[in-house]
């Protein structure tokens, strides 16, 4: 079967023909019967077709992984040049209503909860613009008592105030209204992840809370392009579901979001689960070669997009993948409410790469590239 | 002889403008510079970090030597595009400004109708402009009409080191245009630049091919010699390519 992307409508509806008519089926297949003489041709022309990309998912393709690797690190040049974007992400609050079987903030879990006053949230983030980052990812749990559609608009304006340039948020989503006020009060871009896209296994994963709604998820990237937020960043959570179909139809929803949105600035981001609450066992771990056989098949399929990369993951891997595939990453992060001026409330998960942001900085040095704090400028602004 | 040329009044020898976008390191980039014999280098606002001394692109360039040309990279409309020069003159930086407006973030491909709004305002404020524009012919003479500096065609997107795609129309370009014509983006390889060159355009604007190089400097003193290849085989006359072959000397004893 076929799948038209008509560069209209929302992605739930694409999604739904994807998990339903047997088409990943037919897409697996490929990946399956991929042979090297397949690998090989999928590197003569970039960008990657969809039929390449899933190519490049087959384990087959680890035989090439230098000359993939070779490729992904020219067009990362080619595009950023020889940078890395750092960013940093400042936890507002860890109340959540949601109660996600592979989270820490969930409602079963107990643990000291906190959600930032604007008081304290202008001392973490002053601390951070000194150590240089202009560049913020607000986040929180959802909770809409504790950070309203208000709460988070004031928290954009205060990071502008102090003089971030760019502010992203990963909170609650919201409606196509709502994105247009966090856009007037300065908002640059919005993480949401899908988590998964496997409609089954989303109602298994979000027992309750209003997350569980998986079409108002899936089409909130929609929503945030068009309410004219500039960027918006998507993902699954590595670990949850089968890889190779999230994977698929990850790129298949990016492929939508550049169609129906030519405006909007669409990036990736590679979550991937390391631990969990009790209870939570994980039927599809992504090992570490699968993870960059990933990232390095969605920057051959998507040459101009940011992809990046978190504190979840080692410093080892993560200095692999500078510059071969990624382009932004986050450094010296904590993951609780508070981390950074004090010992913080409850943290979202623990962070592998505990180094200081000098220290990555150094580390993406090492390995011939600049680190880059500023690369947007405070007179951008929502496109509506 | 003294082959130069004049943009906004000022008189310039090197006919290669560098970019300082995507390098390793400041020190590479300041080498690459000097190597590549410019006089001109653009500066991204969007990285120009004044609260930031470390992290400040300004810092490096030593404003004797070159003109510090700032653009506006990342604005999506006129109004951005404005405010940021504005700004910049505000700051002392400059009154000069490359004008780019790119509402598509992947292709980032000049918006013309933004372009030329944005474009008549700051010089009626006093701005030298340097617009940044497809390949497109009646675009650059409205430039040229409302008292743009020059304009700056591309050869093929951004990045994308492909070459002169646009040869037809930067032409028509050259051949109608009563100020310089720089032809930005898409120049891959010294060859490239030496192409455009041949072809008549005043000078050519690199950034990507020279920052990503393996060896920057290097790659900007062989584009050096490029522009200026093209440059005096241009002044030279290109001897028309006939399109069939024949024999330089005949040798069978008939007329032909």
């Amino acid at each position: 079967m076929r799948i038209e992307n008509e560069g209209k409508g929302e992605f739930s509806s694409m999604a739904m023909q994807l998990w339903a008519d047997g088409a990943l089926d037919e897409a697996l297949n490929i990946m399956e019967n991929a042979d090297e003489a397949n690998v090989i041709s999928t590197l003569d022309q970039m960008p990657l077709t969809s039929d390449e990309f899933i190519t490049l998912l087959s384990p087959i393709a680890d035989n090439f992984r230098q000359q993939i690797e070779e490729t992904a690190k020219e067009l990362t040049r080619l595009r950023f040049g020889k940078t890395v974007n750092l960013y940093i992400p400042l936890y507002l609050s860890n109340h959540c209503i949601n109660n996600c079987s592979y989270c820490w903030f969930g409602t079963d879990q107990n643990f000291e909860r906190k959600v930032l006053s604007i008081q304290e949230a202008r001392e973490e983030a002053k601390l951070l613009y000194r150590v240089g980052y202009r560049n913020i990812l607000l986040v929180a749990g959802e909770d809409p008592k504790a950070t309203s559609v208000e709460y988070l608009a004031e928290m954009i304006l205060l990071m502008k105030e102090i003089g971030f340039v760019f502010v992203a948020i990963e909170t609650q989503i919201f409606s196509t209204d709502e994105y247009s006020k966090l856009g007037a009060a300065g908002l640059d871009s919005v993480t949401v992840y899908q988590e998964t896209y496997d409609p089954i296994l989303y109602s298994k994963a979000h027992p309750s809370g209003p997350k569980r709604d998986y079409m108002w998820r899936i089409n909130a990237p929609d929503r945030i392009a068009q309410a004219g937020i500039r960027g918006v960043s998507v993902g699954v959570l590595l670990g949850l579901g089968d890889f190779r179909r999230e994977a698929i139809t990850l790129a298949t929803h990016i492929k939508h979001l550049n169609k129906a949105h030519w405006q909007t600035s669409v990036s990736a981001s590679f979550p991937r689960i390391h631990s969990a609450p009790n209870g939570f066992s994980s039927e599809h771990a992504v090992s570490d070669t699968e993870l960059v056989r990933l990232i390095l098949a969605m920057r051959l399929t998507f040459p101009d997009s940011t992809l990046a990369i978190s504190t979840r993951e080692t410093p080892k891997l993560r200095d692999q993948l500078f510059g071969m595939g990624i382009n932004q990453a986050s450094a010296g992060s904590r993951t609780s409410p508070g981390g950074y001026s004090g010992g913080g409330a409850g943290e979202q998960f623990p962070v592998a790469d505990d180094r200081t942001p000098m220290e990555v900085a150094s580390a993406i040095q090492d390995k011939g590239l600049e680190w880059v704090f500023k690369d947007w400028d405070i007179n951008f602004k929502p496109i509506k | 002889m003294n082959d130069t040329f004049t943009i906004g009044g000022r008189e310039f020898y090197s006919r290669l403008l560098v970019g300082t976008g995507k390098f390793r390191s400041s020190e590479e980039m300041v080498a690459a510079i000097e190597a590549s014999g410019t006089e001109l280098v653009t500066v991204s606002l969007r990285r120009v970090d004044l609260d930031s001394p470390s992290d400040h692109i300004l810092k490096f360039i030593d404003p004797e030597k070159y003109l510090v040309l700032p653009n506006t990279s990342g604005a999506r409309n006129a109004e951005e595009a404005i405010r940021l020069a504005r700004l910049t003159k505000a700051a002392g930086i400059s009154t000069w400004v490359k004008l780019e407006v790119t509402p598509d973030p992947r292709y980032l491909l000049p918006d013309p109708v933004e372009t030329l709004k944005a474009a008549k305002i700051l010089v009626g404020e006093g701005f030298t402009v340097l617009p940044y524009i497809n390949a497109d012919p009646v675009l650059a003479k409205r430039l040229e009409d409302v008292g743009c500096a020059t304009v700056m065609p591309l050869g093929a997107p951004i990045g994308s080191n492909l070459g002169i795609k646009t040869r037809e129309n930067i032409l028509i370009i050259v051949e109608q245009a009563n100020i310089p014509v720089v032809v930005d983006a898409g120049i891959g390889a010294p060859s490239h630049a030496s192409e455009a060159m041949e072809m008549g355009v005043d000078a050519c604007l690199v950034n990507t091919a020279i920052a990503v190089a393996n060896n920057s400097a290097m790659m900007a003193r062989a584009f050096k010699k490029g522009v200026e290849a093209g440059r005096e085989a241009y002044l030279a006359g290109i001897p028309k390519p006939l399109t069939t072959a024949r024999s330089s000397s005949p040798t069978t004893g008939l007329p032909w």
